[in-house]
């Protein structure tokens, strides 16, 4: 069985060198038809830039995007330098460099990897689905009677923080930057998923399907390592499934095929303020443009935040929607439950929590105010503020720094819900609810609790539950999830998740169940 | 205790242990050799805690307490002056004076001091090639746990017929037995430790059992229960039986003395319970009800209903009540006993064999609701309403397979009964909250 890890191991480490190297290299030669094709469809009015790839790019062959690149970047920037200081602004180039590169990138590629598009998938995603699956299939044997399996997790340096840790840190990392601020060395990882792309939705693969179609293969990958863990509890067994499919059908499937049926991209279980550019300018113009279903759309996202996750959370709480059906608790459930146990119980850690949450909120909610305004009395600026950098403000820091580059990144060092915890506007706006106005809670079992701690360190939202559980007391708390692990982790059968009615929730107790019943009253009194 | 006397008091607290700086769980010591947790999960209040509430922490072993002119004296030679004191020095393993119980690799698993220890003759299956553990009791198996979490193999000699059975009836003490051999525990039942043989460095290397086994390991686990650690008590005048001699709230011979935990003993055991309650919940119930007395509020240590809890490697238990061994049952005790056909889960119920008066419940592998067990003890319920309720008192985790019907349908069957169980009711578990 150990063999068969390694093996699986092996190989898993093999698909993802493959994947690792793609980035930067591969063969690149963008042919003059293609080029003026593409100039024509994006509507470049730019001469300077189309003659600059024309003469520098356009029929010569490219070793790798580290050489393509640069040329495409620098054309475009230059050219726009040059159109800004004459005023030209008609021609200036609103696509990124970046971006730019990228669409070149993917219209030039020649060569192995792009003839091999079948056998470069296997050598990457199919030799990491393999390899991992052999990696973790075995436990079902290796881990013995079922129960509680978190032998060795601070011993081994993948999950405490150790070397391996931080390369899986470093790794994640670069992936986030290269996808979000320099798409063009995913150009050739698109390749690897193009025919699944047109299979779906009729068109070639970008690096935002490269990342989708990633996180389902991941999370299901991960999934099944979820069910080996915790298949004596079965909360968690329903819940990893519930997430595995409203990631794959609806924040994957769904949305694709809308496409290739002319309709607007949409992932109708992602709700506004986590789904903060829905009320962008972009995204009204296209809905309202769109007939009917951009109007349910808009009627449905609008519901979906204002009446459908309040009330549920209401009844449910908020795990609802952060741990049975969110895509970035999906994420943080599956790959991230190994890293759980590094969030920081501390209570400076919560204060922080507090301030950056809730401002984030408040951020999205003010950017929303003035996207709304702008968009009604057709202005560019609120009170002498740009809406659209605003915009811009808040997508680069909150979309894709925080949300993608420190919340998937930082999962080995800070654990697996930093999004979710410090930054999610959504889970602040649920976590009112959940706090003020709702039936769910963590009941504490009366005075069986022996304040070992399991529960507060595999708490992933940093929630110190033994500080409630010790003095049962229930954990009514905005921020809890509801993964349901610190109820399967502790040893005494002290905690359940549990929606009741709202009377008797919080009851703050000073004295243990167990002990005198006079000195009970006394105490509770007080 | 401490932070309860701070909640009603501004008097001066000081706190001293020469077993650590800040206080941490010692449940837990068990999850950090097997690597769940570090050491600091353990503490339950962050460092900074003590200073924000005066309570000042003293790092010292204390070698003497002298009632007369209430003073305590130091190890490092410093006086200490109290003007109450809280005697809360927990136990010490036992150690029945076995032939070689003090060599090097012999143990018992109390301490921070035992778990660091361990970890330095246990650190692998490479270094301790096998580990003896002496004694089945919670920790013996807490401590099988642990090793075999390293791979280490593990002889588990225990004394009794059937692992715990002076505490578990027959059917659940089994049910552990069998657990223990699918985790490959070598389980050597009424089996008693004869010897500990050492090495030429004064290392145990082997032990000997009544049996005739020489068995060879690198480590012994003692965990044949606790004793009182007062030695240092001795000479103080304070009345000490096995541990310090309390009443009812929880003051010794001395004036101002007091002391809670494992090492209090009352003058009369309360109820069922043993004069010397060496049980995590019961140290808090008792600082508890002292943090009153010290803040001018007299009040006596009164323990409800007996409950407890424990794990079993990957089985949980819980008591609610007093179910009692074959060994300790009484003439009018009855037990209704049910076991999963396959799965690791069982429930005992005893009652009144007259008069059907619910006495108590064990569960295995069933989370018990702690807060209806303790109103059906009080309201003295009959096991029929235990029964025809007992959907009311789960407290497994949602979607569970529940065994509510299963159980009833025996026990109807077991005693010619015939009771449908009722659905759960919120207001029902509500019913005396206010």
């Amino acid at each position: 069985m150990k063999t068969i890890k390694n093996i699986g191991l092996a190989i898993f480490l093999i698909g993802l060198a493959i994947f690792t190297v793609l980035p930067v290299v591969g063969t690149y030669k963008l042919n003059a038809e293609t080029f003026s094709e593409f100039a024509a469809s994006k509507g470049i009015k730019s001469q300077l830039f189309v003659s600059e790839i024309e003469s520098k790019v356009v029929g010569n062959s490219f070793d790798g995007m580290l050489d393509f690149a640069p040329m495409v970047v620098d054309a475009l920037e230059s050219a726009n330098t040059t159109h800004r200081k004459n005023k030209e602004y008609k021609k200036i180039i609103y696509t990124g460099p970046h971006d730019m590169a990228a669409e070149l990138g993917k219209k030039s590629g020649i060569g192995f990897l792009v003839e091999n598009k079948g056998l470069m998938w296997f050598l990457t995603f199919g030799l990491g689905i393999i390899g991992a699956l052999l990696f973790i299939l075995p436990n079902v044997i290796l881990l013995g009677q079922k129960g509680i399996k978190n032998d060795g997790i601070y011993h081994q340096s993948s999950t405490n923080q150790g070397w391996i840790a931080w390369m899986v840190f470093i790794f994640l990392v670069s992936f986030y930057l290269v996808l979000y601020f320099r798409s063009e060395y995913a150009v050739n990882w698109t390749y690897l998923v193009d025919r699944i792309s047109e299979g779906l939705s009729g068109n070639p693969a970008g690096h935002w399907f490269v990342y989708g179609f990633m996180y389902c293969t991941v999370m299901t990958v991960m999934a099944v390592r979820m069910y080996i863990k915790y298949r004596h509890n079965i909360y968690q067994v329903f819940r990893t499934t519930s997430v595995l499919f409203f990631q794959i059908v609806f924040a994957f499937l769904i949305p694709e095929i809308m496409v290739r049926l002319q309709m607007p991209y949409y992932d109708f279980k992602n709700a506004f303020p986590l789904d903060y550019d829905f009320f962008f300018q972009w995204n009204l113009k296209s809905l309202l443009a769109s007939g009917g279903i951009g109007m349910f759309i808009l009627f449905w996202g609008v519901l979906l935040t204002l009446v459908i996750v309040p009330v549920m959370v209401y009844f449910f709480g908020k795990r609802w929607y952060c741990s049975w059906v969110c895509g970035c608790g999906g994420l943080a459930e599956t790959l991230g439950d190994p890293y759980r146990q590094h969030s920081s119980k501390s209570l400076f850690s919560w204060q922080v929590e507090r301030w950056l949450v809730h401002g984030v909120l408040v951020f999205a909610v003010v950017m929303t105010g003035m996207t709304l305004f702008s968009f009604f009395t057709e202005t560019g600026t609120v009170l002498g503020v740009k809406t659209s950098s605003v915009q811009n403000t808040y997508s680069l820091l909150i979309g894709a720094v925080f949300a993608g580059v420190i919340g998937t990144g930082f999962y080995p060092i800070f654990g697996n819900r930093v999004w979710c915890r410090f930054g999610c506007p959504l889970a602040a706006y649920l976590g009112f609810v959940q706090r003020f106005k709702s039936r769910f809670r963590i009941t504490t079992n009366g005075g069986q609790c022996i304040s070992c701690g399991n529960c507060s360190t595999y708490c992933e939202m940093g929630i110190d539950v033994r500080a409630y559980a010790q003095k049962g007391e229930n954990i009514v708390r905005s921020s809890c999830v509801g993964c349901g692990v610190c109820s399967a982790v502790c040893p005494r059968g002290v905690l359940k998740l549990e929606n009741g009615p709202e009377k008797g929730r919080i009851n703050p107790t000073q004295v243990l169940l167990g002990n005198d019943v006079d000195l009970m009253e006394l105490m509770n009194d007080n | 205790m401490a932070r309860h006397v701070r909640k009603l008091s501004n008097h001066k607290i000081t706190l001293i242990s020469a077993e650590t700086d800040y206080f941490f769980s010692r449940t837990a010591l068990m999850y950090v050799y097997m690597g769940h947790m570090k050491f600091e999960h353990t503490q339950p209040y962050e460092n900074w805690f003590w200073k924000k509430n005066r309570i000042d922490l003293v790092n010292g072993f204390v070698s003497k307490v002298k009632t007369s002119d209430k003073k305590i004296l130091l190890a490092n030679g410093s006086e200490i002056a109290y003007d109450k004191l809280v005697i809360a020095t927990g136990s010490k393993p036992n150690k029945f004076g076995w032939p070689g119980q003090d060599l090097e690799g012999v143990q018992g698993l109390y301490s921070k001091q035992d778990l660091d220890n361990l970890e330095k003759i246990a650190p692998d299956k490479e270094t301790c090639k096998r580990a003896v553990i002496i004694g089945g009791g919670l920790i013996g198996i807490e401590m099988a746990e642990m090793l075999r979490s390293r791979q280490i193999p593990v002889t588990f000699l225990v004394r009794e017929k059937s692992f715990w059975n002076g505490v578990l009836p027959e059917g659940e003490s089994a049910l552990v037995n069998e657990h223990i051999l699918e985790h490959h525990i070598d389980l050597r039942l009424h089996t008693n430790l004869v010897e500990i043989l050492s090495d030429e460095n004064g290392r145990a290397c082997a032990v000997t059992t009544d049996k005739g086994d020489t068995i060879e390991c690198n480590v012994v686990g003692l965990t044949a229960g606790v004793t009182p650690n007062i030695d240092f008590l001795k000479s103080s005048g304070i009345e000490l039986g096995r541990g310090v001699k309390v009443n009812r709230l929880l003051e010794t011979s001395a004036k101002d003395v007091y002391a809670i935990g494992d090492c209090a003993e009352q003058h009369e055991a309360i109820g069922n319970r043993r004069p010397i309650e060496a049980v995590w919940y019961t140290g808090r119930m008792m600082g508890e009800a002292l943090a009153q007395t010290l803040c001018d509020n007299p009040t006596e240590y009164n323990p409800g209903h007996w409950f407890n809890s424990a794990k079993f490697l990957d089985m949980e238990y819980q008591t609610y009540g007093w179910v009692l061994s074959e060994q300790n049952k009484k003439d009018y005790e009855q037990h209704f006993h049910w076991r999963h056909e396959k799965e690791k889960i069982c429930i005992t119920i005893a009652y009144n064999k007259e008069s059907k008066l619910f006495l108590g419940i064990n569960t295995f592998g069933i989370r018990m609701r702690h807060e209806i067990f303790d109103r059906w003890l009080t309201e003295q319920r009959n096991v029929d309403h235990v029964m025809e309720h007992l959907k009311d008192a789960n407290f497994d985790p949602e979607f569970y397979t529940q065994y509510e019907n299963e159980i009833v349908t025996a026990y109807n069957k077991a005693l010619g009964a015939n009771i449908a169980p009722k659905k759960k009711s919120w207001k029902r578990i509500f019913s005396k909250v206010n």
